[in-house]
């Protein structure tokens, strides 16, 4: 094929690569602000936290559509079908215990004083997979601190709300039913446990816990309790439900822990939701700075 | 109730064949279309593992099917009904040595011993290879009346698989399945016992030839 050149055009006719750099720079800045304009301004006010990763985030969809949430049944496809029963609005959060400011509050009272923020962590579940989800939230110390725990509160119980109606899957014993998780009290206070709200810059999906979760990112997933409706101060160590369940399989700590395996399975490695090969999971999900917490613990019997 | 000739030969029994294709073609299908949800991995390895347990439910089903209702052309689908069983549990096999463990036999081994599922799945298809190996007719003859002792092994590996399925479930929550699967092969077995036992009782009682059950 003969390729004809025009003769009229010389090598000065060509566009300076220096040129050519700068509009695609000025292209590219276009096209950010038209981003960031329809993404909505919250997003651009607030700064990247630095607890966030920036790994790929796994696509909505899948952070949607699988869901280990027993309240709607137990398959994963479950609580994206069956969860639209659940009314989130009115909702009512009852705090109690070792605290000075005890009470109930209207979700709208409960939310008020807090910005949220961006949070992008790693959830690794017990059952051996992991996803990157972007939630919107607060820290959950800011939250527990207004309600002044006194010396005795040594730990926090979580409970999620109670009602076969609008949760079916509650109709049948799987679980000892309310859901019940907790944490200690340096590890609620931890800034890295948060109260989430949302994911994606959008309210929370039932499925995923709305309107009120917790996500602990550095344990397995069960332990960051959705839908969440009491709030406990306690001085002795609250039983969870799935510790009830099942004692031998499930702690009350349930650290990730690449060297502790679960009784039925490895815990080495996981699958990335999305990817072909298992990676190696890290110990403490990747987020060593919670490790001081539990210096000097046997963690294969605090498991 | 029995399908006349030619049709048998010729129209249900690669009808049967291709049918128990689908479920690998629906598999296949639903990889390439992306609709085996966020985790077409676990997906695939569990749908195999659940279609060879629904295999060795049929194979076990031809003969009390036979004895309830008369329907003799099914042993001639039984074999083939097996070895779609050892098919199936050769691909669950492969997909958790492969796409689980991605050949790490290190860890394949550690599996193997310390997590009883495991152990129970691997002695499960171990049992089921010499049933598949011996399955063909030259093997059947050769073997004489040891192919039968050999094959009555279908009933513990049935056990240890719909065990497999058991242990596997998350305690007390993902029951549902596994106790449907045990269920069906409890009946299937009960049958088998019940007439042993039958048989046993009016040799016992050496009743008279005209009352003895047949």
């Amino acid at each position: 094929m003969l390729i004809k050149r025009p003769d009229d055009m010389t090598d000065n006719d060509v566009t300076d690569f220096d040129v050519y750099q700068r509009r695609r720079d000025f292209l590219k800045t276009l096209g950010g602000i038209a981003l960031l304009g329809a993404s909505g301004l919250p997003l651009m006010a607030q700064a990247k936290s630095t607890f966030s990763t920036d790994e790929e985030q796994t696509p909505y969809k899948d952070v949607t559509t699988y869901n280990n949430f027993y309240e709607f049944g137990t398959d994963k496809s479950d609580p994206a079908e069956y969860a639209g029963s659940l009314q989130t609005s009115p909702w009512s959060v009852t705090v109690d215990g070792e605290c000075e400011n005890p009470g109930k509050l209207t979700l709208e009272d409960l939310l008020k004083p807090h910005s949220t923020e961006e949070r992008i962590y790693r959830l690794r579940c017990v059952e051996g997979w992991s996803m990157v989800i972007p939630w919107m939230g607060f820290p959950l110390a800011d939250l527990l601190k207004r309600f002044n725990p006194t010396s005795k509160a040594k730990y926090v119980r979580f409970e999620t709300l109670f009602d076969p109606k609008q949760m079916p899957g509650q109709q049948r014993s799987v679980l000892d039913w309310p859901y019940a998780e907790g944490l200690r009290m340096d590890e609620a206070m931890h800034p890295l446990t948060f109260m989430a709200t949302g994911l994606y810059g959008k309210n929370l999906p039932n499925q995923n816990g709305a309107p009120l979760r917790l996500v602990v990112p550095w344990k397995y997933g069960f332990k960051s309790i959705k839908s969440i409706v009491k709030i406990s101060f306690l001085e002795q160590q609250p039983a969870t439900s799935w510790g009830r369940s099942a004692p031998g399989e499930y702690g009350f700590y349930s650290n990730v822990n690449p060297e502790v395996d679960h009784p039925r399975w490895s815990q080495k490695r996981e699958r990335r939701i999305g990817e072909f090969r298992k990676r190696e999971t890290l110990m403490f999900n990747g987020y060593d700075q919670v490790a001081s917490l539990y210096s000097g613990m046997d963690l294969r019997k605090n498991f | 109730m029995q399908v006349r000739e030619p049709y048998f030969t010729k129209v249900f029994k690669p009808a049967v064949f291709v049918l128990a294709f689908m479920p690998l073609v629906w598999l296949a299908w639903g990889a390439w279309q992306e609709e085996l949800g966020a985790n077409p991995i676990e997906t695939i390895t569990r749908s195999l593992g659940e279609w060879t347990l629904r295999f060795l439910l049929l194979t076990l089903l031809i003969s009390p099917l036979r004895r309830a209702t008369g329907w003799v052309q099914g042993v001639r689908l039984r074999r083939m009904l097996g070895l779609f069983a050892f098919f199936y549990g050769t691909l669950h096999l492969f997909s958790y040595l492969w796409l689980d463990q991605f050949y790490d036999w290190g860890e394949i081994w550690k599996d193997i011993l310390k997590r009883p599922f495991i152990t129970v799945g691997m002695l499960a298809f171990l049992l089921m290879t010499p049933l598949a190996l011996t399955s063909f007719k030259k093997a059947m003859r050769k073997l004489g009346r040891n192919w039968q002792r050999l094959h009555t092994l279908i009933y513990p590996l049935t056990m240890l698989g719909a065990l497999h399925f058991w242990w596997l479930a998350e305690s007390k929550s993902r029951l549902a399945m596994p106790l449907l699967y045990s269920v069906l092969l409890a009946i299937l077995l009960g049958e088998r016992v019940f007439r042993w036992l039958q048989k046993k009782g009016a040799w016992r009682l050496e009743l008279p030839g005209m009352l003895r059950r047949s």
